[in-house]
């Protein structure tokens, strides 16, 4: 085995480490939404006034402040694994890069100091990262960067990590903003939610890049007809499941409807000012519900029933014709399984009157279900590119960047 | 002389001072229909610190709380028409907002806009207090009370009602604070009583009972002689 193998294999790891650590940032926040804890810590990037490092043990173990404070630290942590593995990816050629980033940063968020008091939060994170990067950029490690384009996309992964967390400290210190009407606390909530998730998929095709499988070609076998179909139509819905799902969370009203399969007694809840009124006496939550909110669950119900079809089906597929002991099948049954169990905690999440635990393990499912559509979806376009690459004349040069196997 | 036409003007004043300063209004608002029934409140009870602070007993909700004679406390009764273009200073009371092993005491509590109150943690612990009011001109806050006995002052400039009190802290800890731009309203107590006192001049009212769960309901009053009672019934309708 060749250094270079062995570097791409600790790459690889190291990778899929960065990757589980994202998810288990996720699960981590959706806790913090399930609980309705995430204004427990009211100040950001500081924590009660202290250093985010430096929170009293005795404050951190108090009620939500725990949830919240150890959603931060986490992705604090993974912040700081990004800002790795880009060096490791980018090689040497990252240096120059990173440093002038760095000390941009680090002017960017001093700048930020005088803007204002609403600012000063994201001037100091600012220049903190930007002290980060810049001593990623002074570390020597003497690799080459890895191949096209798993760069590009650590560098998009940088890049997205830093907005990430700026968006999740703006939806604390702009909570209390309302802007054409909404509030912005809401708001950024919700893109927070799904910023996270695409970000964990972006981190899942870094790791699955550099997988020795994704080398090896992922073995034999056609995908069968119609699969790419049902795929497409699979992961599609579960980024439109992903949105009305981070939509219904982070209004923080409750459950909109607490019977199922039935709501509220029928298929398709009136959803008049006289029946809105009735069912706001009798909820349990003290937040009242809005005809939005009602329909909002219902299409996500319906969301589910599609989803659910769309990945059996790809499933199905894979099944008739076969192929399931190939690697991109055993894929495939992960994900059927997962979408499986996802539609479960969803009915649980109702039937069980929302605990928290149940509401996170059915955000921790739907973003593996997410990550793996998506890595599927990947494989099936990697496989296609090949296809259209062997189909090319000898004669004429390869269209695809060096690297590509 | 001087006796003879100043005696007359002193005796009306003092007869609508008097009139005016005795001002009572007062009654009862009650529950027709079954409301849901109230739960424990399990997340307080697995809570180190709140658990502690309720071991001996069981908390629930306080969505309908129902008392005597089906009395539904926690119902503001608030003069809603019949003095507009009148200006009220401020009260100069403060009213307190306490958290006590974990809830916060009163659930329903009124002041005026303008009027001062304190928010207190009784309580060896911290808790955060997230008032998010949605009125223009009512600005929301979110401070924590790290220390027992810590009290802050606030005051809402506008009238609202309704401003949800949150900590995130302790999620279940919930508390509402009714805004109201007069200083003639009351909170039913726990068999739904109330009564305002105050300069209210004798006239038509229209008075509203609003309870954050069973809705509103409004009735025409007339204090006559500085007195007026009104009962009012909300109802809960089958689902």
């Amino acid at each position: 085995m060749s250094n270079s193998d062995q570097s791409n294999r600790w790459l690889f790891r190291f990778s899929v480490a960065v990757a589980l650590c994202t998810w288990g940032l996720i699960c981590m926040g959706g806790l913090v939404t399930s609980k309705g804890v995430g204004m427990a810590v009211p100040d950001w990037p500081t924590s009660y006034g202290y250093n985010m490092f430096a929170l009293p043990i005795s404050t951190w173990f108090t009620g939500g402040v725990f949830d919240e404070h150890t959603h931060r630290l986490w992705a604090s942590t993974v912040g700081l694994l990004v800002v790795a593995l880009l060096r490791w990816l980018g090689g040497n050629a990252s240096r120059k890069p990173l440093l002038a980033i760095g000390g941009a940063e680090i002017l960017m968020g001093i700048g930020l100091l005088g803007v204002g008091p609403d600012w000063r939060g994201a001037g100091h994170f600012l220049a903190g990262i930007g002290g980060v990067v810049l001593l990623a950029g002074v570390v020597w490690v003497r690799n080459g960067p890895a191949e096209w384009p798993v760069v590009t996309w650590g560098w998009l992964a940088f890049w997205l990590v830093q907005f990430q967390g700026l968006l999740g400290g703006l939806r604390v210190v702009l909570d209390k903003h309302v802007f054409a009407g909404t509030t912005l606390g809401t708001a950024f909530g919700v893109f927070h939610g799904c910023l996270g998730q695409a970000f964990l998929v972006l981190l899942c095709a870094v790791a699955l890049r550099l997988s020795p499988l994704w080398r090896r070609g992922f073995g034999a076998g056609e995908f069968p007809t119609g699969f790419r179909t049902w795929l497409t139509a699979g992961l599609l819905l579960s980024i439109g499941q992903l949105l009305l799902g981070a939509l219904m969370r982070h209004q923080h009203a409750g459950l909109a409807i607490h019977d199922f399969p039935l709501a509220y007694g029928q298929w398709w809840p009136a959803t008049d000012s006289a029946s809105l009124s009735v069912y706001n006496q009798h909820r349990s939550e003290e937040v009242e519900v809005t005809a939005f909110q009602i329909q909002l669950q219902m299409w996500h119900r319906i969301g589910a029933v599609l989803t659910l079809v769309a990945i059996s089906g790809a499933w199905l597929k894979c099944w008739r014709a076969g192929s399931l002991a190939f690697p991109w099948g055993k894929l495939t049954s992960g994900w059927f399984g997962l979408v499986v169990t996802q539609a479960t905690l969803g009915m649980l999440t109702i039937l069980m009157n929302k605990p928290a635990d149940v509401a996170t393990a059915h955000v921790a499912i739907g973003a593996a279900s997410l990550a793996t559509g998506s890595l599927l979806f990947l494989i099936a376009h990697q496989r296609a590119l090949r296809a259209t690459v062997e189909r090319i004349p000898a004669s004429m040069p390869a269209a695809v960047p060096a690297g590509t196997p | 002389m001087l006796m003879k036409h100043v005696l007359p003007y002193a005796a009306a004043m003092a007869a609508v001072a008097v009139s005016a300063s005795a001002a009572e209004v007062s009654g009862k608002v009650s529950l027709k229909g079954t409301p849901p029934p109230e739960k424990a409140i399990a997340a307080l009870k697995a809570d180190p610190n709140c658990g502690k602070a309720n071991a001996a007993a069981e908390v629930k909700t306080r969505l309908y709380v129902v008392g005597a004679d089906s009395g539904l406390a926690n119902t503001l009764v608030y003069v809603k028409k019949g003095l507009e273009g009148k200006t009220f200073a401020p009260s100069a009371d403060k009213p307190l907002i306490d958290q006590k092993g974990c809830m916060y005491e009163p659930y329903i509590s009124a002041v005026q806009a303008g009027q001062q109150f304190d928010v207190k943690n009784s309580d060896a612990f911290m808790h955060n207090v997230n008032a998010t009011p949605k009125a223009a001109g009512n600005k929301g806050f979110n401070f924590a009370q790290a220390n027992a006995g810590q009290v802050n002052t606030k005051a809402f400039d506008k009238a609202e009602l309704g401003v949800r009190f949150a900590c995130n802290v302790h999620p279940w800890m919930i508390a509402y604070v009714h805004v109201l731009e007069n200083p003639f309203f009351a909170v039913t107590d726990k068999d739904g009583n109330y009564t305002f006192k105050g300069d209210l001049p004798d006239g038509k009212y229209t008075v509203e009972a609003f309870h954050m769960k069973a809705g509103a309901v409004t009735q025409e009053i007339e204090v006559k002689g500085g007195k007026a009672t009104a009962a009012f019934t909300l109802e809960v309708k089958a689902q």
